[in-house]
């Protein structure tokens, strides 16, 4: 069996009298694509951001990349990519200043990042676009680019918080090919949705309801185990039966 | 009368150097009592075109009527006829449910009462939180809270920039239901979503991509259009099977599409054999292929290639 990347056991989130997360027990290996989802509040981003050492838990276990949610967070930090469709590069920035500066942060050398810049640059066709500011390119560029400069420095494990939204349906595809490569690699990916079929492209796949995880397994399978014939339908049946919103 | 008439509109932004054409001559017309959609990816145009429609923006060029008003010379009859629900949650979070719902109705000279039959169906869901402000509302009610503002006044024509942009598939069914609903109250609704399958939930649709208007039609005859077989092709290996399929000579299009991938092939006459008699020489198992009926999000791929996708 391979090394396992995320394992969390009972992982507990409490504010106040409300429990975000509620004992959320799995375990994710290298290299698997892990499809997070959950419907507005089910307590996604509370989890992710245990797992990325933003947050500390009230109960329970987990570890990332290794290292421990509560006493290790800043060594998970350089173990991690993370990218959102909220956040993630500099407008006002080049595609050349984004890539290092985001390299430097990760304390990669200088004589690296420019020899990696360069590879990268030509595999997102942006070779001739190196001074371009970050805010002229087209938004599936930018999410394509977001996507690279999160995994430059070869994390473990890339956390993406939607990372496709309001993209068009090409571009989407082109992104989940640089995922695959980047999971072929042996790159640990993270990934909430809301797009149903990009749930079919994940190794396997997760549904938290109300803070719980109430199914986890293969898309295949869960589509076998709940008699469905999407993992539209599948989300559907869980969602359904939330009884809170974000 | 048709509720809106778009003709050539024009909409640039920026300095000379550095422009960008939001809308590249956008005509069509929305009837009354449709419901029509604006289905593209960010920046393709939609908000810009939205604004124009609700008298927030001047077009560069060409004309649009709403309701029978031009939307420069009118455009006082149009902010009394029409509901606009903007992507960015836009109602006041410190006014409660009640009040920001009251301020609504009152500016258009009317009350919650004299058209609370309209929202009755919607604002059930959250009056138990009247008293709650706005800003402290879940996602899915806030939607709802926006959509009742919009629509307090009895709009003829209703615009929804976005309505379920970041939702959840749950929230975003229920969406649908309630605009459904509302069509069979006589009000044109407009509204636009970046998810290709909302499209089939629309009377018509307008596909736009880059400013322009690639496509207009019922979600039916759009897919229609669609000439070449389908085929929908899955096994034990997906990544590899895509990579496999792409290289295939007589591969015209290949794509991920959920549990499978769609297949295109250039020549339309060999079929089933010969792409089995492909996929076992490079030792694939577990294949399933079949054909399938192209839906929006196929078309919306065919046409934007053919418009030269860059990259």
């Amino acid at each position: 069996m391979s090394e396992t990347v995320i394992s969390a056991d009972k992982l507990t989130k409490k504010f106040g009298d409300f429990i975000a997360t509620n004992e959320i027990s799995f375990e994710v290996k290298k290299g698997e694509i892990f499809g997070f989802l959950g419907a507005n509040g089910a307590g996604k981003t509370t989890a992710i951001r245990m797992f990325c050492g933003l947050l500390l838990p009230s109960s329970g276990a987990a570890t990332v990349a290794g290292f421990d949610v509560y006493r290790q967070t800043e060594k998970i930090k350089q173990n991690i990519g993370y990218m959102s469709q909220k956040f993630s590069l500099y407008e006002d920035l080049t595609v050349k200043e984004n890539i290092r500066f985001y390299a430097g942060i990760y304390g990669m050398n200088r004589q690296s990042i420019k020899e990696k810049t360069v590879g990268l640059l030509k595999q997102l066709n942006l070779a001739s676009e190196p001074n371009t500011l970050v805010k002229s390119l087209p938004l599936g560029w930018k999410q394509k680019l977001a996507f690279s400069v999160a995994i430059f420095h070869e994390p473990k494990v890339v956390f993406l918080d939607e990372p496709t939204g309001g993209v068009d349906p090409i571009t989407r595809r082109e992104f989940w090919n640089l995922i695959y490569q980047a999971a072929e690699r042996g790159i640990t990916i993270f990934v909430t949705t809301h797009y149903m079929d990009e749930a079919e492209y994940c190794n396997r796949v997760s549904i938290m309801v109300d803070g719980k995880i109430e199914a986890l397994d293969t898309p295949r399978n869960l589509k076998k185990i709940f008699t469905a014939a999407s993992m539209d339908e599948v989300f559907l049946q869980f969602a359904r039966g939330a009884k809170r919103g974000e | 009368m048709n509720s809106v008439t778009i003709e050539h509109i024009v909409k640039k932004y920026g300095a000379k150097k550095e422009q960008v054409t939001a809308l590249n001559d956008i005509s069509f017309e929305v009837a009354k009592g449709e419901l029509f959609g604006v289905i593209g990816p960010d920046g393709a145009g939609k908000t810009s075109l939205f604004r124009i429609l609700t008298t927030l923006l001047l077009a560069d060029s060409g004309t649009a009527m709403v309701d029978g008003f031009d939307v420069v010379k009118q455009y006082k009859n149009i902010r009394n006829r029409v509901g606009y629900m903007p992507g960015k949650f836009s109602l006041y979070q410190d006014l409660s449910v009640e009040e920001n719902l009251r301020f609504f109705a009152t500016i258009f000279n009317s009350s919650i009462k004299e058209n609370y039959e309209l929202i009755r169906d919607i604002y059930v869901q959250i009056e138990p939180f009247k008293d709650r402000r706005a800003g402290k509302l879940s996602g899915g009610m806030k939607q709802k809270l926006a959509l009742c503002c919009a629509l307090i006044h009895r709009p003829s024509v209703l615009f929804l920039d976005e309505p379920t942009t970041g939702v959840d598939a749950v929230s975003r069914k229920e969406f649908w239901e309630m605009l459904k609903a509302l069509k069979l109250q006589g009000i044109s609704i407009l509204v636009s979503t970046p998810y290709m399958d909302e499209a089939g939930l629309c009377d018509r649709v307008a596909l736009i991509q880059s400013g322009k208007i690639m496509s207009i039609d019922s979600p039916k005859n759009i897919t229609q259009k669609f000439t070449k077989t389908m085929w929908a092709v899955s096994s034990a290996e997906m990544y590899r099977l895509l990579n496999d399929l792409q290289q295939y000579n007589n591969t015209e299009k290949c794509y991920a599409f959920g549990e499978f991938h769609h297949l295109v092939l250039k020549n339309d006459n060999e079929g089933k054999d010969e792409i089995m008699i492909y996929l076992l020489y490079l030792s694939h198992h577990e294949i399933e292929l079949k054909t399938v009926q192209p839906n929006i999000e196929d078309c919306f791929i065919e046409l934007m290639s053919k418009s030269n996708h860059q990259q």
